[in-house]
C-alpha cells in the first residue's frame, strides 16, 4: 500500500532550509527512508513565492503570480512510501523533522 | 423468565454476530461488505432465536444462514463481485475451523475495538461504530443515543468505515509501546457507551439500560482478552459498581435520587463484590490510572453500605490524584464538591473558579455543584442564579425537579 506524507510548513521553515540544524534532519530522515528500503517517490518543493498559478476562466487560462493562499502552512513537498498499513505509515510520519508550525498529511495513493 | 430467555438469545445473537464481524473484517478490512453479508442474517436471528431456542453453534448458524443469502443475493448482484469473493473465501475458512476436531473459532474482536477506536478515525465516530459492528446496534439506535440524526449518524459510521478500508487501518492489537495510547481511547468509548445508557435512565428505560449492559460486556470482553492490563479492570470495575446502583438511583415516583440519599438496601450486593475484587486485583499490578482510580472513588461510596459512613478525605486525595492524571472538566468539578465536603464550601468554589469559563457555561454539573456550595455559604441570592443556570441546562426532567426542590427551599424562608 502506497502512501504520500504531505509535508507543509510555515514561512519561517521555508526560510530555515539552509540553516544546517533544520536541513540535517531532512537528509537524514530521507536516508533512513531509502535504507529500510520504501521510499517509491517524492520531491522536496522551493519556496512558495516562487509559485505560479494557472486557473481556468471561462474558456481562457489566468496566469498569476503566487501560490493559492492555504493559510500559514504551504506545501513544502512530499514522500511517497510503500508500507503495509496505515499503523506503518503513521510510524513514518511521526519521525518527519517538522518544526511546531508545521503538519504532515497522510494520504493512501489513489489505486489505478 | 419468558422474557429473560428472550434477552439471552438477543445477546447471544449479538456476540456471535460481532465475532463473525471481526473474523471477516480481520481477513479483508471491509467492514461494510462484512456487515453487508451478515445483515440478513442476524435479523434472522434476532427474530427467530428467542422464540425458538438458542442452537448449539451459533455462529455456525449465522455463518450459514449468511452464505444462503450471499448466494441468492448474488443473482440480484447487489453485492459488488470482488468482494463476494473474498467473502465466501473468509466463510469457507470459517466454515473449516468450526468443522475442525477441536473447533476453535478464533475471538478477533479485540482487534475490531482497536480498528474502531484508531486514532485516525474521527473521535466522534469511535463508540458508534463499536456499538454497530461489535453489537450489531442498529444505527437509528445509536443516533438517538446520541441525539443526532438518523442521517447524520449513518454518514458518519460510512465514512468511518470507507477510510478503514481506503488507508489500511490495520486489524491488530497494537504492540506494547504504543498500547497505552491506544487503550485509553478503546477505554473511553466503551465508558461513553456506559455513560449513554447512565444518562438515559429516564425517558426510553429499555432501550438505554440494554446500551448500558452492552457496554460492561464489552468491557468483560476487553478485559477477557488483557487480563494483565489494570485498566481494563478498572474500566469494568467502575461500570459495575455504577451499574449496582441502578435500582436505586429513582425512587417509587421516579424521581431522582441523589448518591447520599439513596437506600443502599436496593443496591446490587454480588455486583459490588465482583467490583471490589476487580479493583483489589488490579493493585497486584502497580499501574495505577484513570479508570482504576475511578473504580476507586466508587468502591469508597460502595463502603458506605458496610461502615454507614462515607470516608471524605479518602475521596478528596482519590479526586485530587485523578485531576492530576486526566484534569476533565468532569473530574475537577467532582473535585470541587468534595473539597467542599471536606474543608467547608469555600475551599470548594475557590476550586470551581479555577476552571476555564469556556468550559462551563454549558455543563450542567458545574451549576448544580456550584449552587450547593453557595447555598452552604449562604450566599442566597448568587446560589439561585446557579440553581436557575443547572436546572436550565438540564436533559432530564427528574434531575430538573430534584434541583428545582432545592431551589425553591433556599427561597422559601425569605418570602
Amino acid at each position: 500500500m502506497q502512501y504520500a506524507l504531505i509535508i507543509r510548513e510555515s514561512a519561517e521553515d521555508f526560510g530555515r532550509r539552509a540553516d544546517p540544524t533544520y536541513k540535517n534532519g531532512w537528509i537524514a530522515y530521507t536516508q533512513a527512508l531509502v535504507q529500510a528500503g520504501i521510499m517509491t517517490g517524492g520531491a522536496g518543493l522551493t519556496a512558495p513565492e516562487t509559485a505560479t498559478v494557472v486557473r481556468r476562466q471561462g474558456e481562457d487560462h489566468e496566469v498569476k503570480d503566487g501560490p493559492f493562499p492555504e493559510g500559514k502552512e504551504q506545501l513544502g513537498g512530499f514522500y511517497l512510501i510503500d508500507v503495509p498499513d496505515l499503523d506503518a505509515a503513521l510510524e513514518w510520519a511521526l519521525r518527519v523533522p517538522i518544526s511546531q508550525q508545521g503538519s504532515v498529511e497522510i494520504r493512501p495513493r489513489l489505486q489505478m | 423468565m419468558e422474557l429473560d430467555a428472550g434477552r439471552a438469545a438477543e445477546q447471544t445473537a449479538r456476540q456471535s454476530y460481532g465475532k463473525l464481524i471481526a473474523f471477516l473484517a480481520a481477513r479483508f478490512r471491509d467492514v461494510p461488505a462484512a456487515e453487508d453479508a451478515l445483515s440478513d442474517a442476524i435479523a434472522a436471528a434476532l427474530s427467530t432465536w428467542p422464540e425458538r431456542g438458542i442452537p448449539d453453534n451459533p455462529e455456525a448458524w449465522l455463518l450459514v444462514a449468511a452464505k444462503r443469502n450471499l448466494l441468492r443475493r448474488v443473482r440480484h448482484e447487489n453485492v459488488r463481485a470482488g468482494a463476494r469473493d473474498r467473502i465466501m473465501m473468509a466463510f469457507e475458512e470459517a466454515e473449516e475451523r468450526m468443522n475442525a476436531d477441536n473447533s476453535t473459532f478464533p475471538d478477533e474482536r479485540l482487534k475490531l475495538l482497536f480498528v474502531c477506536a484508531h486514532p485516525a478515525l474521527d473521535r466522534s465516530a469511535h463508540t458508534p461504530l463499536m456499538l454497530q459492528s461489535v453489537l450489531a446496534v442498529d444505527a437509528a439506535t445509536i443516533a438517538k443515543a446520541f441525539l443526532v440524526s438518523p442521517q447524520a449518524m449513518s454518514q458518519r459510521l460510512v465514512r468511518a468505515k470507507i477510510k478503514i478500508r481506503d488507508a489500511h487501518i490495520p486489524f491488530i492489537v497494537p504492540e506494547r509501546s504504543a498500547l497505552p495510547d491506544r487503550l485509553e481511547s478503546v477505554l473511553s468509548a466503551i465508558y461513553a457507551a456506559y455513560g449513554l445508557g447512565w444518562d438515559g435512565v429516564d425517558g426510553e428505560i429499555g432501550k438505554q439500560r440494554s446500551l448500558a449492559d452492552e457496554a460492561i460486556w464489552l468491557g468483560r470482553t476487553l478485559l477477557a482478552t488483557m487480563p494483565e492490563e489494570p485498566e481494563a479492570a478498572g474500566l469494568l470495575s467502575l461500570m459495575l459498581y455504577s451499574q449496582s446502583r441502578r435500582e436505586a438511583r429513582r425512587d417509587a415516583n421516579g424521581r431522582y435520587v441523589p448518591l447520599d440519599q439513596q437506600d443502599m438496601a436496593l443496591w446490587d450486593v454480588e455486583m459490588i463484590a465482583e467490583a471490589d475484587n476487580l479493583l483489589r486485583k488490579t493493585g497486584a499490578f502497580e499501574r495505577f490510572g484513570p479508570f482504576q482510580c475511578q473504580a476507586a472513588i466508587q468502591s469508597v461510596h460502595a463502603d458506605r453500605r458496610r461502615s454507614g459512613i462515607t470516608d471524605w478525605a479518602a475521596l478528596a486525595k482519590l479526586y485530587q490524584a485523578l485531576v492530576m492524571m486526566k484534569p476533565t472538566v468532569g473530574a475537577r468539578v467532582s473535585y470541587a464538591a468534595v473539597t467542599g465536603k471536606v474543608e467547608g464550601p469555600a475551599a470548594g468554589l475557590a476550586l470551581l473558579d479555577r476552571i476555564a469559563e469556556r468550559e462551563i457555561v454549558n455543563y450542567q454539573p458545574y451549576w448544580a455543584v456550584r449552587a450547593h456550595l453557595l447555598t452552604e455559604a449562604e450566599d442566597e441570592e448568587n446560589a439561585s442564579h446557579a440553581y436557575r443556570t443547572a436546572i436550565g441546562l438540564s436533559d432530564s426532567e427528574a434531575v430538573r425537579q430534584f434541583l428545582q426542590a432545592r431551589l425553591d427551599g433556599i427561597a422559601s424562608p425569605k418570602r
